[in-house]
């Protein structure tokens, strides 16, 4: 008996000591990192879906297809949208300026551009409102040529725009330093022009990048609320934002009709960076090689 | 095409990286830039490619002055140190490259620019990876698909940055030879730089070694290893043995070493400085030549065996080497710890701080009595 046991332990023990990790630790810090997600983020998460799940699916339904809420996904999404692309090409130029060159103030620069994530959004809404109102320092300009920024659709652009501008630089900030002096100089040596150079070259190189900060920029805007409701003038059907509906349905003591927007806010938001990451991966792989 | 280089003086900040720099690279041949790192080589052929800019000076293809044409416009051939393929772009497509981006009016049709890509890919020997990323490629055939991309324009002038620098020795052998076919086959004018003196002595038609931003000497592989103008070419290529000491009545002395010169020299301080083949071992010393060594190793290399010596009772600062051959050894069958004399044949004279040697010979004197040269009888 006991020789039958200790024969059949030894080719495990041999499998095991094959198998062992050069990296110390990974059982105890994967298993505080499954922990504490599990504590501030899947705890909470399946809060909001057995919320959900209480109200029955007729109800669910009901709720989330509500035509103001209806017209809360619309406003959301194309200035989510509207946002991010504007972050694109702004974040990219910005992270462009911050990596390829050196001028007075660049570390200051550098350091204001985490600004939107420092402060409250709070108050970056109603300096924003105070700015681009009829009569603030910019809303007047733009009413001069007919723009009206504060409390429509425009100002949730410009407060979602404000506060995720810092994603698309640092993703794509890193990258851009990265990229070695030399493959545009032997594109160059070849003949092609600057533009050609940043078509072919940088862009195929920065694009994961951007692609990522731009997504993230998007989901964060699907989610702002304390910088949009100072701007956007909260008119039912034209510019209430779908996390203003929640908040509206939570003041009404509507936990589950709050819970369920929640839900669908999140499965989009979760379905998106998903989408991204397989992506993101496969490019990589193609150029960082691996089989 | 060749190349001229005129009176090149370039700074980065307030260090002067070359200094007044004047070379001419004749059509046709490859030229290596050999030096140790920091010399400025690697700056010199940027500047050659208009990849960077000299304060003073200019360049020169054919008679034609292209110091302020933009590298775009050069239209030579530069491959990189680590071959800065494009990523994201199959092999096919980085070959492709340059033809793709050629004004509307000078680039060729897809299908012939397919079918260039298709020779160049044969050229290099690679027909079969055309569609593979760069990442799925080992370094050599990196830098064979770099060199591809580079031939692509047809230039007359190709520029290469450290090519082999970083491949394994087999590796950089085989491309060197590969290389140095294709250029004959080929022939379009070479600049390579190098801090392999093996590379560039064996690539090269001519070679520029370089230190501190000046050239210390051009000449060809053969001339260069044979006459050395300076201590630096000396040091740096190959090995060498040096024994300093003072000269007294044309005799050189330091410790219980003692040499004879063959030739008048004035008194003071003096170094000679002996390749390794220019040296034989003897089992007793010479009139002129006293020099004891131990040996301290004896390791065979290819076809001959190299033993590294170590002076007795006087000073060096590196252990001296020299080569014998297999005959030899076995007629001999030197031992570790065994002790001999160092007899030189030929040698290069240092006097004082002199930076130019003079070359003497012991070989026509009278042949020293005595002696038992370990030496086979054919020498």
């Amino acid at each position: 008996m006991t020789q039958t046991l200790a024969a059949g332990s030894l080719p495990r023990k041999k499998v095991r000591s094959v198998t062992a990790r050069v990296l110390p630790g990974f059982g105890l810090s994967l298993g505080i990192s499954l922990f504490f997600i599990s504590l501030v983020l899947l705890l909470p998460m399946t809060g909001l879906v057995m919320h959900t799940a209480g109200m029955g699916w007729d109800n669910f339904w009901f709720v989330v297809t509500d035509p103001r809420v209806v017209a809360s996904y619309k406003v959301t999404l194309w200035t989510a949208l509207a946002a991010s692309v504007f972050n694109c090409f702004f974040g990219l130029l910005l992270a462009w300026v911050l990596v390829r060159y050196d001028f007075v103030g660049k570390r200051l620069l550098d350091a204001i551009m985490d600004l939107p994530f420092a402060l409250p959004t709070a108050v970056a809404g109603i300096t924003l409102a105070t700015l681009f109102a009829d009569n603030g320092l910019y809303g007047q300009m733009l009413t001069a040529i007919g723009v009206k920024v504060a409390y429509t659709p425009l100002g949730i652009v410009v407060a979602m725009a404000f506060t995720s501008v810092p994603f698309v630089v640092r993703t794509v900030q890193p990258v851009l330093e990265e990229l070695s002096p030399e493959d545009e100089e032997a594109a160059v040596s070849m003949g092609a022009s600057d533009f050609t150079v940043f078509r072919r070259i940088l862009f195929p190189a920065l694009w994961p990048a951007i692609v990522t900060g731009g997504a993230l920029s998007f989901t964060r805007s699907l989610g702002e609320f304390g910088a949009i409701i100072f701007i956007a003038g909260n008119m039912p059907y034209v510019s209430e934002v779908t996390s203003l509906m929640i908040f509206i349905r939570l003041q009404e003591y509507d936990f589950p009709a709050a819970s369920a927007i929640a839900a669908v806010v999140m499965a989009v938001s979760l379905l998106l960076l998903l989408l991204i990451n397989v992506w993101q991966g496969r490019y990589l792989k193609r150029l960082h090689g691996g089989a | 095409m060749g190349i001229d280089i005129n009176g090149i003086n370039k700074f980065f900040g307030s260090f002067q990286a070359l200094h007044d720099i004047n070379l001419s690279l004749p059509d046709g041949q490859i030229t290596g830039l050999l030096g140790p790192s920091g010399s400025g080589k690697t700056t010199l052929l940027r500047i050659i490619a208009g990849l960077e800019t000299a304060e003073q000076g200019s360049i020169w293809f054919q008679g034609r002055d292209v110091t302020r044409l933009h590298v775009r416009d050069r239209r030579v051939g530069f491959v990189f140190q680590h071959y800065a393929l494009f990523r994201h772009m199959t092999v096919a497509r980085n070959i492709a490259f340059g033809l793709e981006v050629l004004p509307r009016k000078q680039r060729p049709g897809k299908a012939e620019i397919k079918q260039r890509v298709g020779n160049l890919l044969e050229m290099v020997q690679l027909s079969h990876l055309a569609d593979r990323y760069p990442s799925q490629l080992s370094g050599g055939q990196k830098q064979r698909i770099a060199l591809a991309r580079a031939m692509a324009m047809e230039p007359e002038i190709l520029l290469l940055d450290e090519p082999f620098g970083a491949l394994d020795a087999q590796v950089r052998k085989d491309l060197r030879r590969w290389l140095r076919n294709l250029h004959d086959e080929l022939n379009f004018t070479s600049v390579f730089v190098t801090h392999d003196q093996e590379e560039a002595l064996e690539l090269s038609d001519q070679v520029v070694v370089m230190s501190h931003g000046r050239v210390e000497q051009v000449n060809s592989p053969l001339d260069l290893y044979a006459s050395p103008d300076s201590r630096f070419v000396f040091d740096f290529l190959g090995q060498v043995n040096v024994l300093s000491g003072t000269i007294s009545n044309n005799r050189l002395r330091q410790g219980k070493a003692h040499l004879t010169l063959p030739e008048a020299v004035a008194n003071g301080n003096g170094q000679i400085y002996l390749r390794p083949h220019e040296v034989r071992l003897a089992q007793a010393p010479t009139a002129d030549a006293h020099l004891p060594v131990c040996i301290e190793s004896i390791s065979v290399i290819g076809a001959e065996v190299r033993i590294e010596l170590k002076p007795q009772g006087w000073l060096a600062d590196e252990v001296w080497e020299v080569g014998i051959s297999h005959g030899e050894f076995n007629a001999w069958q030197p031992q570790r710890g065994d002790v001999c004399y160092a007899v030189p044949d030929v040698g290069h004279f240092f006097l004082g701080d002199e930076d130019s040697p003079r070359t003497l010979s012991w070989l026509n004197r009278m042949p020293p009595t005595g002696v038992d040269s370990p030496r086979a009888s054919g020498m």
